[in-house]
């Protein structure tokens, strides 16, 4: 009935409309006032908006963004993230100068040379100088740009340290999971057929570096010492995104990818920059996945180094969790799986006794 | 130099085109006459935005009122609304999915090359129809079918394609990833397919006629600059289109046949599947080879109607003229080495990445000479604001905005953070979507007489255009706020992160702006059709234009012309085009002050002493020479 009613009403506005604009065209007839092509008045009114649009506009636009400009920039907490903000601030006084500058001469040019009685235009087909300033100039502005954007590119994609730590992150629908490689700082293979609900990464049990690999429910970082990201995906695209430290890379199934970068700031820290005390920095799916593409969310504790060893020496090795999968481990490799997973306590006193 | 002369009467018109009468079926569905197939891409192209339009309000609304109840589009979406009265997460996918293909394809691609390449390359070169008129027909039939099938994806069970406009795999090839990779990225796939050929086929048509139909004296350096667009437009879609028809037929290869093109070590829905060594990675070199190219098919018309408009509207020749055809070259041709700026962050090696940035940013010079000789051919011009002309400025408007956001994407550097956030949305939405569309809205209100023999309501025209110029850049504008906080793209939404917890009343702002904006399109539909049927009788030659279609009668019919085709003697940019000094002696100021600002295309040097440069005085000769000429040396006259 709501509906009805609804509709109806809709259907009487359009009436309503319809009916005032063809008493508009009449009247219009009456006056002998064409309709269908501007006039000295539509002319001037309309000459007159685009200074208003611009006036108008160019207030709204600069107040909008000093009032949204905190929300805008999110706190940075890498070492590369800084050089990129700076980079993009760079970029945004270029173009927001030749943004100010052709808008202004856009709309004051439309506004200025109207069409009014006994004005004329002035025939002015080209004029090559001008048009060679104008293709030099930008195009030495945009190779500027591009060293200072090249320069800043080769570094953060450069070779990671060989000191950075290493965390595997994977992206699966709908959510991210991650391996660290536990203290002999070697990831173990894997293969994406060892696959089952427990064994989400697939880790390979005749390796003997996948037994002290831990995969805990975050991400703990080191701050200050360079991390390095190795990437993957086991099922569609996803792309790991944390805002917070200007990082971003697709997670690929069937290929590898990686990325580093030196976290700067902790956790702790942070939440005292932000006023907030629960404050995490977070991960996030930036590449169209499914369904559940905006629920991937994972949290990345920054610790001081010291705290995030000690983190570290605290995690239980996956294997130590999942016994049951010592039945895969070779048997020449059962005893080197116990004591490094860290399930055989003798035996791990036995080998730092004999070694 | 009576410009009124050149016109001739309608009546005539009719009684010099006798030929028989056609049946409704071959005049207005299978026609093989450009300007009907114009109308009928003109007409599927507003339907589909209207529906794209539609989608887009859809899901702004679970973005700006994410606690909204959408109970009251049951009776649309029926199961696509949970039970809880909330849209579908993947629902939501498959709408923006759709919009995009809609609005990129459909709209602005068919609806706009189809409509404005169809009737005006012919009229404005002066040819009788296109070099193939069954072709041509073929071409529309084909967007037809397609558009049926990409219409019917949206009514099975398991939903459209909802991978997003891009369609990477494994999303797109595997029906366990999301439903909508199923039947409904089949549709898609067979619907873009059929689209592709329409599109070629379209495209040879534009590329042959410009090379080989144009009347007597139309030089490639006396084309307007519409025709300058199409053409370059039509070959690189010929260039690019196929690219992706492979692409999806690698696709199609890997979903149905087992092939391993993309898929390489996936572990989905509780099983690994047998697929190796393939790599999505390709799929993304594939389609942006075609995806880059594809951003400048949308725009360059759109940049070749405006650049007519605004011209004929400032009264005054268009600024750098062989500068803009050299510019649209140069886009035209980087736009096909800088795809893989789509794909910094893909995994793609960082050293590729620096190439493309290089190439991405050259792009910018270009496209910033066409917007500095839009802007002096504003300046000191007689600006005759018809709707057309306001969202030609707006255009302009548009594409520096868009296109000034372009260089902080090109930059690899900077998009590490920006890529896939609401800054690629708002940066594309402005530059190739808002720009393309109002480029589309101002071809409509200018050609429209020409078109259908009647104008358009102007004051309608008015409102139309500000409301839509205020409210895109409402919309729009504050995006880049969202996007520079690194909100991310096709989000359901924002809530699970504290990240992006922010900015929850300026994407309410953004979606009150956007159905403003969509509702406001209404009054266009309105003043469309109304004026198709009531709108008054158009002049011949209704804004005092120099394109060789104002010559034409007022409907024209077959074969455009009556009689002969008319010559061309100069470019058709002859705008208030100053008395010589020579006459200017000899003329009063009543006398100067009387005579027209505008030369039309066919009107011989010979005819304009008192404007003629002293080297269009050397012409005139020749002119005489070819009209001879033409009787000499073709037998067949």
């Amino acid at each position: 009935m709501n509906q009805l009613l609804i509709g109806l009403g809709v259907v009487l506005l359009f009436l309503i409309l319809g009916l005032l604009y063809k008493i508009s065209v009449m009247i219009a007839v009456a006056k002998k006032k064409p309709v269908e092509r501007p006039d000295d008045k539509a002319n001037n009114i309309n000459g007159i908006l685009m200074l208003l649009f611009l006036i108008f506009f160019g207030g709204w636009a600069w107040i909008s963004a000093y009032n949204s400009f905190d929300d805008m920039n999110l706190p940075v907490a890498s070492d590369h993230g800084i050089t990129t903000d700076t980079l993009f601030w760079w970029t945004m006084g270029i173009t927001g100068l030749a943004f100010i500058v052709t808008q202004v001469l856009l709309f004051t040019f439309s506004f200025r040379y109207r069409s009014r009685p006994g004005h004329k235009a002035t025939f002015y087909p080209d004029n090559s100088r001008l048009e060679m300033i104008w293709t030099i100039v930008p195009a030495v502005v945009m190779a500027a740009l591009v060293f200072y954007g090249l320069h800043v590119w080769t570094n953060i994609t450069s070779e990671a340290p060989e000191d950075a730590e290493v965390v595997e992150v994977m992206g699966m629908q709908f959510a991210w999971r991650v391996r660290y490689p536990g203290a002999d700082g070697k990831l173990g293979k894997y293969d994406y057929r060892k696959i089952d609900a427990a064994n989400m990464f697939g880790m390979d049990m005749s390796d003997k570096n996948s037994y002290d690999d831990f995969t805990p429910r975050e991400i703990h970082l080191p701050k200050g010492k360079p991390v390095l990201f190795k990437i993957r995906a086991r099922d569609v695209l996803h792309s790991a995104y944390a805002p917070h430290f200007r990082m971003k890379m697709d997670a690929v199934p069937g290929m590898p990818t990686q990325f580093w970068f030196v976290p700067n700031k902790t956790t702790a820290e942070m939440r005292e920059e932000t006023g907030n005390p629960d404050f995490n920095y977070e991960m996030a799916c930036a590449e169209i996945c499914g369904s559940g593409h905006f629920t991937m969310r994972l949290v990345i504790v920054v610790d001081e180094p010291d705290e995030y060893e000690k983190w570290k020496k605290e995690q239980k090795s996956w294997l130590s969790k999942n016994p049951e999968y010592m039945s895969q481990v070779p048997e020449n490799l059962k005893e080197v799986a116990l004591i490094a997973s860290g399930q055989d306590t003798t035996g791990a006193r036995l080998s730092e006794a004999s070694f | 130099m009576d410009t009124a002369n050149a016109h001739v009467a309608e009546a005539h018109a009719t009684e010099a085109h006798e030929h028989h009468e056609q049946s409704f079926i071959r005049k207005y569905i299978f026609s093989e006459d450009h300007k009907v197939i114009a109308k009928q891409f003109l007409i599927t192209g507003i339907i589909w935005a209207f529906i794209g339009g539609m989608l887009s309000v859809f899901f702004r609304l679970q973005l700006g009122f994410p606690n909204m109840s959408m109970e009251w589009l049951r009776p649309l979406l029926g199961g696509w609304i949970t039970p809880t009265g909330q849209l579908d997460t993947e629902f939501y996918l498959a709408m923006v999915t759709m919009h995009g293909t809609i609005m990129v394809f459909f709209v602005l691609t068919a609806g706009l090359s189809g409509t404005f390449s169809n009737f005006l390359i012919p009229l404005q070169i002066g040819a009788r129809d296109m070099a193939s008129g069954f072709m041509n027909m073929l071409s529309y039939w084909f967007f037809f079918v397609s558009s049926v099938i990409m219409f019917i994806s949206f009514f099975i069970s398991t939903g459209p394609a909802s991978g997003g406009w891009v369609i990477y795999p494994p999303l797109s090839a595997l029906p366990q990833a999301m439903s909508g990779s199923g039947l409904g990225m089949t549709l898609w796939l067979v619907s873009m397919a059929l689209f592709i050929v329409s599109t070629l086929l379209g495209g040879i048509n534009y590329i042959t006629t410009v090379i080989n139909m144009r009347t007597d004296g139309m030089s490639f350096s006396r084309l307007p600059l519409t025709v300058w667009a199409f053409f370059l437009t039509a070959i690189i879609g010929l260039l690019s289109f196929p690219v992706l028809l492979s692409a999806a037929l690698l696709l199609i290869l890997d979903r149905s046949f087992g092939t391993s093109f993309y898929l390489s070590e996936i572990y989905i829905g509780g099983e690994a599947l047998p697929n190796l060594g393939g790599s999505p990675i390709l799929f993304q070199h594939l389609f942006w080879f075609l995806g880059h190219p594809e951003v400048y098919i949308v725009l360059l018309p759109s940049l070749g109607i405006t650049s007519e408009i605004i011209s004929t509207n400032s009264r005054k020749p268009i600024f750098g003229y062989k500068a803009m055809i050299g510019s649209m070259m140069a886009i035209g041709f980087l736009s096909f080495i800088v795809w893989a700026h789509h794909m910094f962050v893909s995994g793609m090696n960082p050293f590729l990445g620096s190439i493309f940035m290089l190439l991405t940013l050259i792009i910018a010079v270009p496209s910033a000479v066409k917007v500095f000789n839009y802007i002096t051919t504003l300046w000191k011009g007689n600006i005759v604001f018809t709707p057309a002309m306001l969202f030609s400025i707006g255009l302009v408007s548009f594409f520096i905005s868009g296109g000034l956001t372009g260089i902080f994407l090109g930059n690899s550097a900077l998009d590490i953070q920006l890529h896939d956030t609401y800054f690629v949305v708002a940066h594309f939405h402005l530059v190739m979507g808002s720009a393309a569309f109002f480029g589309m809205l101002a071809g409509v209100y200018h050609w429209f007489p020409k078109m259908f023999g009647r104008m358009m309501d102007a004051r309608l025209g008015y409102v139309h255009f500000w409301l839509s110029f205020i409210g895109i850049y409402l919309v729009f504008f504050p995006m880049h706020y969202i996007g520079i906080a690194g909100f991310p793209r096709r989000y359901y939404s924002f809530t699970n992160f504290d990240a992006f917890s922010t900015f929850a009343d300026l994407n309410t702002f953004i979606t009150v702006a956007a159905i403003i904006t969509f509702f406001a399109q209404f009054i266009f539909l309105f003043n469309f059709f109304y004026s198709i049927f009531r709108g008054k009788k158009a002049p011949a030659n209704p804004w005092n234009s120099n394109t060789l279609e104002w010559t034409t009668p007022i409907n024209p019919g077959h074969g455009n012309w009556p009689g002969e085709i008319p010559k061309v003697y100069r470019w058709p940019y002859d705008y208030s085009k100053p008395v010589n000094k020579e006459y200017a002696a000899k003329m009063t100021q009543e006398e100067i002050d009387k005579m027209p600002d505008f030369i039309p295309q066919n009107v011989p040097y010979s005819e304009t002493l008192e404007t003629n440069l002293p080297e269009e005085n050397e012409k005139i000769k020749l002119e005489v020479k070819e009209d001879d000429d033409t009787i000499v040396v073709d037998p067949e006259k």
